[in-house]
Formats: C-alpha cells, structure tokens, sequence
C-alpha cells in the first residue's frame, strides 16, 4: 500500500487547491463552534431528563399554556438516566428519576434538593412518601430503597440521607405504582394467588421475568419468598448468601426451561404476552394496559404476599440557578397542582397528591382509578382510546388496597456489585 | 485534550504542507506523498480509535466505587471478571460458559454465511454474463439493508413463535401435533438472525475477489482436462481467498460483540460476551465493562491474528 511506483509529483497548483481547502474547512469549523447561540431573553426553557413514564406531549402542551415554561424532554431508560447524571450533570435541567437511584446520585453531589418550602403542595403529599402509610393509614412495607428513607438530606449541600423530615427534599414525589405479576386468565384458567407460581412446573417455558438485574432481583426475591425457601430480613438488601440462594432458585428454574424468555423493555413484555409466548410474567402496569388494548384477557394480578413498588420524583441539576431555578420551583408546583397527576392515574399510575389530581378528574374516573368500584361509564385512556367498558373493576382493586399491600420497593443494594455478577451468571447459566 | 495529541502525533500533516508550499516547486519525496496520502485516515484512526481504545484500557485498571471511578491502580475489573475460575474447577466459570458459548455461535454463523456467501458470489461473479444484471443482482442483495437490522431481526418473531406463522402451517398441514418450541429463543434462532443478517458482509468480499480472477485461467483449467471441482479447489478457492478471510473478519467481529441480536433472538436466555459489558456498563461500574471490553478485545484479536496467519492478507491485495 505504502508503495508508490512511478511518481508524478504534486503541481503547486493542487497543493495550493489542497491546502485552500484545508484552510476553509479549518474556517468553517471554526465558524460552527463559535457560533453565537441565540437566545430570546424570555423563553423559559427547561431540559428535562427522564424515562419515558411521566413524559406526554399533553403534559409539557399544557405547561407551556399554563406556565409559559417550556419543556424539552430527554428521554432515557432508568440505567441510561443515571449514567447521565453521573457523566454529564450540566446536560439537564430537571431530572425526573426514581428513589432507588437516589443511593448511587446523592453520593456523586450532582444533583441540588430542593427547599421543601417552596413547594406549595408540599404539605398534601400522600403520607406514602412522608410517613410510609396510606392516607387511611396502612402501613406500607419498608424493604428495599422506601422513598421515606432518602426523602430527606441533613442539609443543603450535604450528602447524607436525613433520618427525621428536614426542609432539603431529595426528590420531591411525582408519581409511583405496585407492581406485581401479569397474566393470561385465558391460558391459565385458574386462579393464581401467590408469586410462587412463577416457578410452578405447569408454567414450564411460559414464565418470564425482566432482565434488569436490580428489579429482577426483587421480584426473585417475592417468588422465592413465597415458595418458603427463605425469609429475607430486607429484600431489597441482601446479603451475598441470601443472593447465591435467590440466584441458585433461579438458575435451577431457568435450567429445568422454566422460562420462555426474559425481557428487559417495556414493547417486550407486551409482545411475549400477547402472543402467548408466556402467560404469567413479571410485568408494568402500562403494559398490561397494552395488551388489554389488544382485545387479549390480561390481568395485573394481585397476590397474597403483596406488590413490588417504585417511585419516582424530581430535583434539579446542580448546575441551575437563578431565574432558571425559578421555573424549576414553577414547573414542580405546576407538574402538583392537578393536571398532570390526573393525566398520571389515569394511566393507572398514582400521582404524589392526590387531592389536586381528584379536582381534575370526573367523579367516576375518580371512582374506578382510585376507590375500586365498578366503573360507571367506559374509562378512557387521555388519549381518548378506550381501556375498559363500563362495569369493570380495576385489578387489585382500591388506592388502599394497592399501596396498603406493599410488600418492597426498588432497590439499590449494598452488594449491588456482587449482585450483578451473580445476575449475569444467572444469564449465562 | 485529544486535539492537543493529535497534533503532536502528526507533526508533519499542517506545518509540513506549509513549508512545501514555500519550497521550490519541486518533486515532493515519494515518501512524504504516501505520508500525505495515509495521515487523514491515520488521524481518523488515531483519534476515533487508538485514543479511546487507550482510554478504555487505562479505565480498565482503575477502582470504582457505586457512582464514581477511582483514578487508582486496581485489578478488581478483571479478578471480579474471572471470579470462581479456578474455584469451580472442573466446572466453567461465568467468564468460561459465556465465551464458550459466544465461541460457538460465532463458528456456526461463520460457517454458514460462509457456505452461503461463497455459493451467492459464485453465481453471481460467474454463472451471470452480463455487467448489467450484476450489478443489478449484487444491488438486489443491499435491499433488506434498506431497514435497520433491529426491524429484521423483529421480523423473525412472528414468524417463529409457539403461534407464529410456522408453527401454525406445520400444524395445519399435521405434520406436528404441538408447536414446535425450539424455533424461537434458542440458539437456532440467534444463528438464524445472524446469518440472515449478515450473510451479505461474506457476499461482497467474495465476489470481489472472484470478480478479479482472469477468465482465462479458468478457461485453461479447462483445457488442461480439469475438472469443474478440480477448478473450483485449485483454482478459484485459492484465488478468492482474501475474500474469504476479509468476509470472515467482518462476520466474526460483528458476532464476537454482538448482545442485541443474542439478546432478542434468544430471549435474553443466552450469554453474550458483549451482554456481560452492557450489564456492567448500566449498573454504572465502568471499570469492570473496560475489562471486559479488553478481554473481548484480545480473544477477538487472537482468532483475526490466527486466519491471517493462514493469508497473508496485505501479500494477497
């Protein structure tokens, strides 16, 4: 290659031509890089980096009409949203994340709480949050990240997670949910009552879990649990043995062909099951509502040993300040006062306060979403598109029964290295 | 801080052209062309590749903690990796089963876009005469490009699954009872969606090299009394060779690395070398995906130096 046989030699005149040319594109790039950045003094802009679940087009549409702020979205999955914040925290403005990721954010001083204060809905949270019980006043199981355990810092700069309410909010609560395992009533044709029977033989190669190891783990946890194999002390922190014994379940389970496949987004989960791939699996509400959608029997089945829940709010980069911050404070106190939070729960999500949410809801949306009762008319997604006719029940019935049957929550940890290991000898089993 | 070393890497790239210029029109030494010609893909590879490869090599051997790297000499990203090694023995560690089994798909895709590939250049570069319907034939094959391989892998689904379309014409015309489980999420799939996909890499290499040979070694072949097999082994094989190898290097980087298609295809049941870096990558400790991604690196290296070995690739172009 590096041999040239018979030389012409190079004319001044292209030479001349080359270096012209590297002399503009010199120029040109440098007329990129320095160009000026126009900025009109009154947009108010926010950069607001999250997953997918609390980002509509009919949210940050209706904030730029109530608010004037505008919203653009950076979306990401749960993982890719906590890489960024490690590796490029002046990237966003608003971060919309969840509790469990607090652990790894908080200690990288990337983030700034936010002034409990300054939020006028503050007050109205549902005690989920604040005191780890529903407003009816059942306790919620603590095991695992509990929002109410990194709710609070010490103080504002500090990176420690206060034991008692101070006026620094980590994340201040937007939206949360029990999850549980979905299934197909009209394959199984029998009542399923317990997390064990993901592991029933009789599912053989039509169970499936996700391959997120720091939710899969969880929901491991639930159906070893149940089986009564062993009693965690905290399963959302287990010790090394405690993860060899969930992941030798596991493993036995995975070699036997217990499962079809694992999954690991969301379009996933809906195809294994609405194509009958599988028919009990570990599954988000959102999904189940999907293949519902589809005109297939699905149901987010509540279990005698409770539901595995997850939360999630926001917080601002460190990097905002001044009129910025502002907008921030404007747009939390906007995303509280109702229109979103209804937006959310009738999504089948739950909104952070549930008063405000409630005034923007039709007393039997209200009725079906939130108390359990049969619905009155058909219940419409915010799109429009139907999800159930009128008389049905939504799965695991009321607010209190939902959130009263927590059992754990999202975590983080403190083997979470050793964990992940083990998770890909699992894969790799 | 890249730009700072990419200037000092090629110190005679931009200065050197202005001194030419003020230099007498002259010839210009063949050598400092040819390092003309070389230095702007040189300072792609430098800069896209060398630098970050060094990066993650160096990342590699630090320590890190839940949510930061600790710029400190540690071995930890390769002991946590190889974890149990020697333990388990004789049992495979994870590193062991998962390389194992990357190993193997990689041979059985190789093998068969390998088959597949000779045989679709051989029609193509000698069973049709014309340019023209080359040309348009060789086209035909880059249309599934058309899409992105996420859709074409997808495609398979439907198809494959315990309802798909194949199991439901098997069963109708009574040939099986129940669907067939195996055809989706298992390794059949996966080396299924890897051939289909990749199949074409081996094509165009090939028939590039067939394209080349002159017709009339063929023709004296024949002459010679050869036979069609006798030709097809002493005279076209050797000649396509660095086709082949070419085609064989495409084809086993892309699988050594790949998790997606492993992923989807074999319902995230079956390990992949690269799975390992993406877990790794996601609960945030970077230097463990660096060792990984090195360790990968080597192994893939190995079998690339290995089948040059066999061609000499540079000697052969």
């Amino acid at each position: 290659m590096s041999k040239i046989t018979g030389t012409k030699g190079v004319s001044r005149r292209t030479l001349l031509k080359g270096t012209a040319g590297l002399a503009g594109l010199a120029a040109g790039s440098g007329a990129i890089t320095g160009f000026p950045y126009v900025k009109s003094a009154d947009a108010k802009v926010l950069r607001y980096l999250g997953t997918a679940v609390n980002e509509g087009d009919d949210i940050s549409k209706q904030c730029l009409k109530d608010t004037g702020i505008k919203i653009e979205y950076i979306t990401a999955t749960t993982d890719d949203v906590t890489k960024r914040v490690m590796t490029q925290p002046n990237s966003f403005d608003v971060l919309d994340t969840e509790y469990f990721s607090l652990k790894k954010i908080v200690p990288s001083g990337n983030i700034l709480a936010l002034d409990a204060k300054k939020i006028k809905e503050f007050d109205n949270i549902t005690p989920v949050f604040t005191k780890g019980e529903t407003p009816g006043g059942k306790k919620i199981g603590g095991q695992g990240t509990a929002p109410w355990k990194v709710l609070y810092l010490e103080g504002k700069d500090s990176k420690k997670f206060a034991t008692s309410a101070t006026e620094f909010v980590t994340l201040i609560p937007t939206v949360y949910n029990a999850d549980t395992l979905g299934i197909r009533p009209d394959l199984i044709k029998r009542p399923i009552s317990s997390w064990s029977e993901l592991l029933n033989p009789e599912f053989k190669g039509k169970a499936s879990i996700l391959n997120i190891p720091s939710i899969g783990i969880m929901d491991a946890a639930m159906v070893v649990e149940a089986t009564g194999k062993h009693k965690y002390a905290d399963k959302g922190n287990m010790t090394r043995e405690e993860i060899d014994l969930t992941m030798k379940v596991m493993t036995e389970a995975k070699k036997a062909g217990q499962f079809r496949a694992f999954w690991k987004d969301f379009n996933e989960s809906v195809n294994l099951m609405a194509s009958g791939e599988t028919v009990i699996q570990s599954m988000w509400s959102p999904a189940v509502t999907k293949v519902r959608s589809m005109g297939i029997a699905c149901i987010f089945q509540p279990l005698k040993e409770g539901y595995r829940s997850w939360a999630s709010g926001f917080c601002v980069s460190k990097g905002v300040s001044g009129a910025k911050l502002d907008w921030a404070y404007e747009f939390v106190n906007w995303f509280l006062s109702g229109y979103a939070g209804a937006y959310l729960n009738r999504q089948g999500y739950y909104s952070a306060v549930l008063s405000t949410a409630k005034a923007h809801m039709e007393p039997y949306e209200w009725a079906y979403w939130m108390e359990g009762k049969p619905a009155e008319k058909d219940i419409k997604a915010p799109d429009g598109s139907l999800l159930e006719k009128a008389g049905a029940v939504r799965d695991g019935g009321s607010y209190e029964d939902r959130m009263g049957g927590v059992a754990c929550w999202n975590a983080v940890m403190d083997e979470n290295d050793y964990m992940v290991r083990k998770w890909n000898e699992f894969i790799a089993a | 801080m890249s730009e700072e070393v990419l200037q000092q890497a090629s110190p005679g790239l931009i200065p050197g052209s202005g001194t030419v210029r003020a230099a007498k029109p002259t010839r210009l030494s063949p050598s400092f062309i040819s390092w003309l010609q070389a230095g702007p893909m040189m300072l792609v590879f430098l800069a896209f590749f060398l630098i970050p490869l060094v990066f993650v090599v160096i990342v590699s051997f630090w320590d890190y903690n839940e949510y930061q790297l600790l710029p400190a000499f540690s071995g930890r990203g390769y002991t946590d990796t190889f974890e149990g090694c020697i333990a388990q023995l004789p049992d495979l560690c994870t590193i062991g089963k998962t390389y194992l089994k990357t190993l193997k798909l990689c041979f059985m895709v190789w093998g068969i876009t390998l088959f597949i590939g000779f045989w679709v250049a051989y029609f193509l570069a000698f069973h049709v005469r014309s340019k023209t319907w080359q040309m348009g034939l060789s086209l035909l094959c880059t249309i599934p490009f058309w899409t992105s391989n996420v859709i074409r892998m997808i495609a398979w689904i439907p198809l494959l699954g315990r309802n798909g379309l194949v199991n439901s014409g098997l069963i109708k015309t009574g040939l099986i009872n129940h669907p067939v489980e195996w055809l989706l999420f298992s390794e059949f799939s996966v080396v299924l969606a890897l051939v289909h996909l990749f199949t074409f890499f081996m094509v165009v290499p090939i028939f590039n090299s067939m394209i080349r040979i002159d017709k009339s070694l063929i023709e004296a072949a024949y002459d010679a009394g050869a036979t069609g097999f006798q030709t097809l082994v002493n005279v076209i094989i050797p000649l396509a060779k660095p086709g082949i190898v070419i085609g064989s290097i495409f084809v086993i980087t892309i699988v050594m690395g790949d998790f997606i298609t492993i992923g989807v295809m074999g319902g995230q049941q079956i390990a992949a070398a690269g799975k390992i870096i993406e877990t790794r990558v996601n609960a945030l400790q970077f230097p463990a995906a660096a060792a990984n991604a090195v360790i990968l690196l080597v192994i893939t290296f190995l079998i690339i130096t290995m089948m040059s070995r066999i061609v000499d690739i540079k000697k052969e172009l």
